[in-house]
């Protein structure tokens, strides 16, 4: 019996439930004694010239060894997009949270009082603090660009395009800049060998980018520098890689001659890590009253943020546009901005949840505007069964898919046609509290970066392994995902699986982890190694058993090697091959595609009609990634998805005032998502494999949330689309909701 | 000022500043390092431990005011024979936990919760772990782990 | 994160408290459940040199029913008040309002005394003391005096209690048979009030549409002269200024205390 496809609780959790993991600020490891600690001063103004940095005070404070600005760091400049990203702020700060100064002290408690006693003047500069003013050009935050938008795509636009098109429809949407906010904040803590040799400890979902990118910064070959990943308290594309500040941390410690820890406070957190999402998107669609989409346009305008390190997100964005459906007419565009606001890089979905909330609130506005039930209007365009691979407008290739099963699936879990019922009854008695009904029906693209992961295997003496992944899980439960099914593949136990990943001295090739791509790559480098080390196994098994090789197998669930067809004449175990050579495999899997999950969410809402308080009742997903590994930990990343999904529809703002002020900038203030907003989770499997992977499958890790978020959105207007509300931007807070009411209701 | 806090059964007596927070005292001084920090604004909840056995949120208590009494950490869950918690059983067994972060908080809170209501519903179970941060696992099988470590029924 | 430095004192008893706010005056901050005191000190907004831990005074840790008045010590925490069962029966409002105000590890540390003094505009509890009309029991130098809750809260944050006062007890009448109720308004059930509406009886009480807690005055008088809930209500926000946020808008507030006053009425079997 195989344990691939049974839910098998994770190895990861021994340690978590009974000492706590090991994350960067737990280490206590002997190259960090004597760690100073460090701090960031950080830019409380949006845009200003730096007039002076009087650094005496601080340097006199207790405890201070050293109080570091741009003057100071000696580093080649390195460039975000066009423009360079100073290390620290040099001249100029852009965004309230820039880094500007670096305090070390002896001791963490005296970091706060020193780091306050470095006296910055700054001269306030006009603030470009939203996307429009952004476009505008009235100030331009890099003269030398001689405009804010850059990175411009697309837009060769035919004006006639939906010349034949009985109805149009044309709405511009913010798909609003949130905060990733993992639980774990950013940390490091870095020291340099006497062999010349940095180590740096990294809270990172990558740790060979890592050292790529701080060895470019600092100068020097990346063999100088070890990174090393402890546990990591969640990512969601916000690690990838590292940030500047790791750069500087490594200078700084070679500089002072003083190992280094960092860890930020929260409250720097959310202006300082990189924010997500952050689009203002144009819908046009337009087709025919039997529901039949003829024409969409999407255009895309990408806040970049202060220093532009992300752009290829609204590209991505693009590429999904279409996302389940087929028109015969597909135009798209996409520019980024510059604003005086935090840095946007990828946050759980990068480009792809911006694209399906697009277009599926483009779906739903069709549907209004044409009088058809928004399910029906899907099903009407959806990409058919027979139409794969399916070659979208855009450029992707869409390996397998089933839509409108998954809408079915979904919909017939949750009750529509009651739910549609009740729906009609509350209207019809004029209940204040109002429902609504959210569909999304979505498609996404994980491994999309095709770039390939490295898999290493080592049968040792003893007939235990040691696997060494190139990705780098961070809470997805990748270790015992591979050990089930490398247990499986090999016929090893479980218990005699070890998974070594994130050391870039034992793993020094690798991509790591992001854009879901971490089972269908890393577990298929794994299965090409395996089956590299399966056949040096039968090889030295022949000999032992005096057969050809070719009459070998491995008998994988005892875990042995025996002649096909004649287990009697004798089996030779693991460690028995073991101990005669070494087996070993070294694999770089770069033969996976592109894949694309897909599925449909229900999102079931109540709308206070009075105080526009919107509860979410239940949400209803299909999520299909192909074959399920561990059904657990697929389970897992549906409902974390689901969770971040919903918040971002619902509660979720970075807020930024006229002067580029963050008011939502600690976690008193920014509306993190908690227990009691969110139901209990509904899910319905589906299996539908691939052909891309050695492994069949696709990745789970973003789906649900790119899903969730348009669900949720769409049951709130649909709760309120029969008192003349046709769209209301996200978050759905209750102020908006009670203004888009007031205003349906001034409007008639 | 000298500090001393019962911390898991054991009495760690250090001489700190008087501003040091119950967080650090638990995790620099005493060595526990499975309480995490997760904010600045006693919003997360991460750095939940027992003090006196109910919950309390030790980035926002003073060493100086846990002086002469009992912590309990996730350390110290474990029964004297070395069984896990049912909690802690739990967590493992539900999926209640993925990167880890929040957990020693979530399950001190969670101990605190069935400490005072040993039978909740699962809402009651949501409303008591309000003030407990998590990103990666959505709340569900959070509750999952509660409701099974309190001997009630849950339907995955 | 980390507080600005200070020496941290601890006394044992109301006398020792009195002397050593006495001894420091301004430079002191007396510390109950912390709960409100060190979120400031750590975001650096409350930077006292000296802290008065009055946490061990068990003494100020009680509710009493005596007469027809409820006594609560000041040191009282709102998990104690929201399972008391004199408070249960005779004060049922208290307790629940008690039972709303933060989670479970703020309920845990923080005291009825610590979240009056402190006149957070956007807290319970003031609101709830200010609807039942308690009396604030302070003690200081020259001895103790009372101060009608009316008085109490002068503006945010700013109530008349001097720097060598300490509270030391709440008074309220016994609420036998009133009829209550409470609504608090927010985005999550973790959030400070948008807007809360408490009513006691006769009294309606809201939060966070001015400065302190308010009476609903317009509201009470004509539910006194026979109004309706509904046309009760409709009067809530007359007298407020609530503040003009970008997550709630002071129109919106003024709206929200209508909607939640007459809900908060018809719920109180008005």
């Amino acid at each position: 019996m195989s344990i691939v496809g049974t839910r098998v609780v994770r190895i990861e959790d021994q340690q978590l439930i009974t000492r706590g993991g090991t994350y960067v600020e737990d280490l206590r490891v002997e190259a960090l004694t004597g760690a100073v600690h460090a701090m960031f001063v950080r830019s409380p103004i949006a845009h200003a010239r730096i007039a002076s940095v009087d650094t005496s005070a601080a340097l006199e404070a207790p405890g201070v060894v050293a109080v570091y600005t741009a003057a100071d760091v000696d580093l080649a400049p390195h460039k975000a997009g066009p423009v360079v990203e100073p290390w620290l702020a040099d001249g100029v700060v852009r965004y309230v949270g820039e880094p500007v100064a670096l305090v070390l002290t002896e001791e963490r408690y005296q970091l706060a009082d020193a780091a306050e006693l470095v006296d910055i003047d700054y001269d306030p500069l006009e603030v470009v603090a939203s996307i429009d003013s952004a476009l505008s050009d009235e100030t331009v935050l890099f003269p030398e660009q001689g405009t804010n938008v850059l990175s411009p795509h697309g837009g060769e636009f035919d004006d006639n395009a939906f010349d034949d098109c009985e109805v149009v429809v044309t709405r511009t949407i913010v798909n609003q800049r949130v905060a990733p906010a993992p639980l774990e904040v950013r940390g490091a803590a870095c020291a340099w060998g006497e062999d010349g040799r940095l180590t740096l400890w990294l809270s990172t979902q990558n740790a060979q980018i890592s050292r790529s990118t701080v060895a470019k910064g600092l100068g020097v070959d990346p063999a100088e520098i070890r990174v090393i990943t402890p546990d990591v308290g969640g990512g969601f594309g916000a690690k990838i890689g590292t940030d500047p500040e790791s750069v500087v941390l490594g200078w700084a410690s070679k500089r002072s001659g003083r190992p280094i820890r960092w860890v930020e406070t929260r409250s720097e957190n959310l202006v300082a890590m990189t924010h997500g999402r952050a689009q203002q998107n144009t819908v046009t669609i337009g087709g025919r009253r039997d529901g039949t989409v003829l024409a969409f346009r999407l255009e895309v305008v990408q806040d970049g943020g202060a220093y532009p390190r992300a752009t290829f997100l609204a590209t991505l964005t693009e590429l999904m546009a279409t996302g389940v459906y087929h028109f015969p007419k597909v135009e798209t565009s996409s520019r980024a901005v510059v604003t005086n606001a935090t840095p946007i890089a990828a946050y759980r979905g990068a480009g792809r949840p911006e694209a399906t909330a697009a277009i599926e609130r483009a779906m739903d506005l069709f549907a209004a505007e044409i009088g058809l039930d928004p399910a029906e209007v899907r099903r009407v365009n959806f990409i058919r069964p027979e139409e794969f691979p399916y070659a979208s407008p855009t450029g992707a290739n869409y390996d397998t898919g089933e839509y409108a099963k998954a809408l079915d699936t979904v919909l017939d879990a949750a009750g529509y046609a009651d739910l549609r019922a009740e729906q009609a009854r509350r209207r019809e008695s004029g209940d204040p509290v109002a429902l609504g009904l959210g569909i999304s029906t979505y498609v996404e693209i994980t491994g999309g970066d095709a770039a390939g992961e490295s898999g290493r295997l080592l049968i040792n003496p003893d007939g235990s392994v040691t696997a060494y992944t190139g990705s780098s899980p961070h809470g997805q439960g990748l270790d015992t995902t591979l050990t089930m099914l490398l247990s499986d593949q090999l016929g090893v136990p479980m218990d005699k699986i070890t998974i070594r990943h994130g050391d870039t001295d034992e793993v020094p090739k690798a991509v790591g982890t992001y854009g879901s791509r971490s089972l269908q790559l890393g577990g298929s480098a794994l299965r090409q190694a395996a089956d590299q080390v399966i056949d040096q196994a039968r090889a030295l098994a022949a000999d032992r058993l005096e057969a050809s090789p070719d009459d070998i197998e491995l008998n994988a669930e005892d875990g042995v090697f025996q002649v096909r067809g004649a287990p009697a004449s004798g089996s030779v175990s693991w460690a028995q091959v073991a101990e005669q050579a070494e087996l070993t495999a070294d694999v770089w899997f770069g033969d996976g595609a592109p894949t694309f999950p897909f599925g449909a969410h229900l999102a079931v809402v109540e709308v206070d009609t009075l105080t526009g308080k919107v509860v979410l009742k239940r949400i209803i997903a299909c999520d299909d990634a192909g074959p399920i590994v561990n059904p657990l930990a697929f389970q897992g990343q549906r409902h974390g998805g689901l969770g971040q999904g919903v918040a971002q529809a619902m509660l979720e703002i970075m807020n930024y005032d006229a002067d580029g002020n963050p008011t939502t900038a600690t976690l008193a203030d920014y509306s993190f998502i908690t227990a009691p907003e969110l139901p209990d989770f509904e899910l319905v499997d589906s299996e539908t494999p691939t052909t891309r992977n050695l492994l069949g499958v696709k990745g789970i890790g973003e789906a649900a949330t790119i899903g969730s978020t348009p669900a949720v959105h769409n049951a709130v207007v649909d709760a309120l689309s029969h008192l003349g509300v046709r769209h209301l931007d996200m978050p759905t807070t209750p102020l908006r909701v009670w203004q888009a009411l007031t205003d349906a209701r001034k409007a008639n | 000022m000298k500090v001393s806090i019962e911390i898991n059964g054991t009495t760690v007596s250090e001489e700190v500043e008087d501003r040091t927070l119950l967080v650090h005292f638990v995790r620099e001084q005493a060595g526990l390092t499975a309480t995490n920090i997760g904010c600045d604004t006693t919003s997360c909840g991460a750095c939940t431990v027992l003090l006196d056995g109910e919950s309390v949120k030790s980035c926002t208590v003073l060493a100086a005011q846990a002086d002469g009494h009992a912590v309990t950490t996730l350390e110290g869950l474990r029964g004297e024979d070395g069984d896990l918690h049912p909690l802690q059983r739990a967590f493992r067994e539900e999926h209640g936990l993925q990167c880890g972060f929040c957990t020693p908080g979530m399950i001190m809170a969670s101990a605190s919760l069935l400490d005072h209501n040993p039978k909740p519903t699962r809402q009651e179970v949501r409303d008591g772990l309000e003030g407990n941060l998590c990103r990666c696992t959505g709340y569900h099988n959070i509750v999952n782990a509660v409701m099974n470590a309190s001997g009630q029924e849950v339907t995955r | 994160m980390i507080p600005v430095e200070f020496a941290y004192r601890r006394v044992s008893s109301v006398d020792q408290a009195l002397a050593a706010v006495a001894e420091h005056g301004d430079d002191a901050k007396l510390l109950a459940g912390g709960q409100s005191l060190l979120p400031l000190m750590k975001l650096r907004f409350a930077a006292p040199e000296v802290v008065i831990d009055i946490g061990p005074l068990e003494e100020l840790r009680y509710v009493r029913a005596e007469g027809g008045e409820i006594a609560v010590g000041a040191m009282t925490r709102y998990h104690d008040l929201h399972h008391d069962p004199v408070l249960a029966e005779h004060a049922p409002m208290l307790a629940h309002v008690a039972g709303s105000v933060g989670d479970q590890q703020v309920r845990h540390r923080g005291t009825i005394g610590g979240s009056l003094v402190h006149a957070d505009p956007a807290a319970d509890l003031p609101a709830a003391i200010l609807a039942v009309d308690g009396v604030l029991v302070a003690r200081g130098p020259a001895g103790e005096r009372r101060i009608p809750a009316s008085e109490f809260f002068q503006g945010p944050f700013e109530t008349p209690l001097a720097p060598d006062e300490l509270l030391t007890e709440v008074r309220v009448p016994v609420q036998d048979g009133a009829g209550w109720a409470f609504e608090k308004f927010t985005r999550r059930a973790i959030d400070w009030a948008i807007v809360g509406v408490v009513v006691a009886g006769d009294a309606v009480s809201l939060i966070n549409v001015g400065g302190t807690p308010l009476r609903a005055s317009a509201t009470e008088a004509a539910l006194a002269g026979g109004a309706s809930a509904a046309e009760a209500a409709a009067l809530a926000a007359e007298g407020t200024s609530p503040a003009d946020e970008a997550h709630a808008t002071a129109e919106y507030r003024q709206h929200l205390a209508r909607v939640l006053t007459e809900r908060a009425l018809v719920a109180a079997g008005r």
